[in-house]
């Protein structure tokens, strides 16, 4: 195995000739022009604000990695019943979800974040119930608004996937668990959803990433994310180039690892899909 | 009708065409998305159909270096390369434009916005084209190089056209994906539909009704885009078996 397994891992795109070998000349050639090029960024760019902010840096990185996670497992969550509804469901609950879903995708994520924020968060002091319930210490801050918008907006592309991949169950599983007199409710948790989420898998993994490259929208808001802490470097120093090298260098590390651990995930997964 | 509704809800009048309304500035910022969205998507198609030829054609670097630049676009948030490249597109055009001695420009919004998100979606087109170009059969392009046709004549020929059926779902939910990455040009203070939306609301209060009005009209283009791309597929798809198209 040795040095070809690099090669099929990021030449997942390109894998139509099947290259043996990942260290060829030219390939040599490219990764020593690339060290270079991070030499030359490393002594001639200013990095001396690295030190002041690194602690800064490392909250960011965390509340992205953070608001990531939760808004994903809270997305997944209400994709399921949303997919459910509408491959499955009554017209009375498909019709809401399929539109929900529509408005969702169909409009832009910047403004659904503004829109509740702005929009519902100016709504809410205007009711005293409101102001004296036990949510309002939580609704005065701006990490609420970007965790709905962020799940629902997942929750919308998720649950499109959802409806193919509930839809995409071959029938005659679920017969066979009908016939063996199973509950509904146990066809739906034991056979139908385990179904559904092996087929879902593949597309999780870059829902996943699309969710990440969403998650800066969240400093225009004002949540301190890895995106904000660049933007205040840039304010504070004037540096331009360099906190934004950094800031593509942690998402790309991000992304790597979320492919990784999907990929870790499906090979774990039994395939075997009659 | 109209009159009781704003009866009901009087921060609708604020959506009235003339000045004290602001509809007119929403309009604008919908044509400025739109042309924007546009030029994007043209850019991204060229460079798609460019990469997507030059990864399944091209040498050794070639290839990798377009491998190199789809990954990285499609891992990097398209809110951070919009600010990389705008800064240093601007940075680089000022720099030789001193150095050749003349003087410094502001360079356009609508120029750099359609520059910026044409190389974003450039990376994605090409893995949508190239997977469709892949899907052609093989059989065809056979018969056509049986047939003596050029590689040129057969890739506009044959290619093409029969990988155009394939290519336009993807193609269309790149379009979709266009219009939404117009809105992130308002963090770089370019007079597009969120950005307008957002100066009217905050100078009128009324967040919710302009926020509420952007999303219908952005819904609006979603969903026109939807019946027009349905159209476009199925002519693509014409003399397809099976598609329906012949009915």
């Amino acid at each position: 195995m040795g040095p070809a397994r690099p090669a099929r891992q990021r030449g997942g795109a390109m894998s139509v000739q099947a290259q043996p070998r990942f260290w060829q000349r030219h390939r040599i050639v490219m990764a020593a022009l690339a060290a270079l090029g991070v030499l030359l960024c490393a002594v001639y760019l200013r990095w001396d604000w690295l030190p002041k902010y690194l602690p800064l840096i490392g909250e960011g990185i965390w509340r992205t990695i953070w608001l990531l996670a939760v808004t994903s497992v809270l997305g997944f969550l209400l994709a399921i019943p949303l997919g459910l509804a509408q491959a499955a469901g009554p017209w009375y609950l498909a019709a809401p979800a399929r539109a929900f879903c529509t408005i969702i995708r169909g409009t832009p994520l910047l403004l659904q974040l503004w829109l509740l924020y702005y929009g519902l968060g100016s709504l809410f002091p205007q009711f005293p119930a409101i102001r004296q319930s036990e949510l309002w210490p939580y609704l005065r801050q701006a990490w609420p608004y970007a965790v709905v918008a962020l799940t629902i907006s997942f929750a919308g592309y998720e649950g499109e996937v959802m409806r193919g991949a509930f839809k995409g169950v071959p029938g005659g599983q679920l017969e066979a668990a009908r016939a063996m007199g199973m509950p509904r409710l146990t066809i739906l948790r034991r056979i139908w959803l385990p179904l559904a989420i092996q087929r879902a898998l593949p597309t999780l993994g870059g829902e996943s990433v699309l969710q990440l490259k969403a998650t800066p929208l969240v400093a225009t808001i004002t949540v301190v994310d890895i995106y904000a802490v660049a933007s205040r470097v840039r304010q504070d120093t004037f540096i331009v180039y360099e906190p934004l090298l950094l800031l593509a260098l942690v998402y790309m590390i991000i992304t790597g690892m979320i492919v990784l651990a999907f990929r870790w995930f499906e090979n774990r997964v039994p395939s075997r899909v009659a | 009708m109209l009159e009781a509704l704003v009866e009901a809800f009087p921060t609708l009048s604020l959506l009235a065409w003339e000045p004290p309304g602001w509809g007119a500035n929403l309009i604008r910022g919908l044509v400025n998305s739109i042309q924007i969205a546009l030029g994007a998507y043209a850019l991204g198609l060229l460079i798609g159909t460019a990469g997507a030829f030059g990864k399944l054609h091209g040498g050794p670097v070639t290839r990798d270096l377009l491998a190199i630049y789809t990954t990285v676009v499609r891992a990097v948030p398209e809110l951070v390369l919009i600010l990389i490249l705008y800064f240093a597109v601007t940075d680089l055009v000022n720099q030789g434009l001193v150095a050749m001695g003349y003087a410094r420009v502001q360079i356009s919004g609508v120029a750099a916005g359609i520059a910026v998100l044409g190389v974003v979606q450039g990376a994605y087109s090409v893995e949508v084209i190239r997977g469709a170009i892949l899907a052609v059969p093989a059989g065809q392009l056979e018969a056509a190089k049986a047939m003596g046709m050029p590689p040129m004549k057969a890739a506009l020929r044959i290619t093409l056209p029969l990988m155009l059926a394939n290519a336009i779902p993807g193609l269309a939910n790149l379009w979709l994906i266009a219009t939404k990455d117009t809105a992130l040009l308002a963090i770089v203070g370019f007079a597009e539909l969120t950005l307008q939306t957002r100066q009217a609301a905050s100078s009128t209060k009324a967040f919710l009704t302009f926020f509420l009005a952007a999303g219908v009209l952005y819904l609006c283009i979603t969903l026109l885009s939807g019946v027009v791309f349905g159209r476009i597929e199925k002519w693509a798809r014409r003399g397809q078996r099976g598609s329906g198209a012949g009915q």
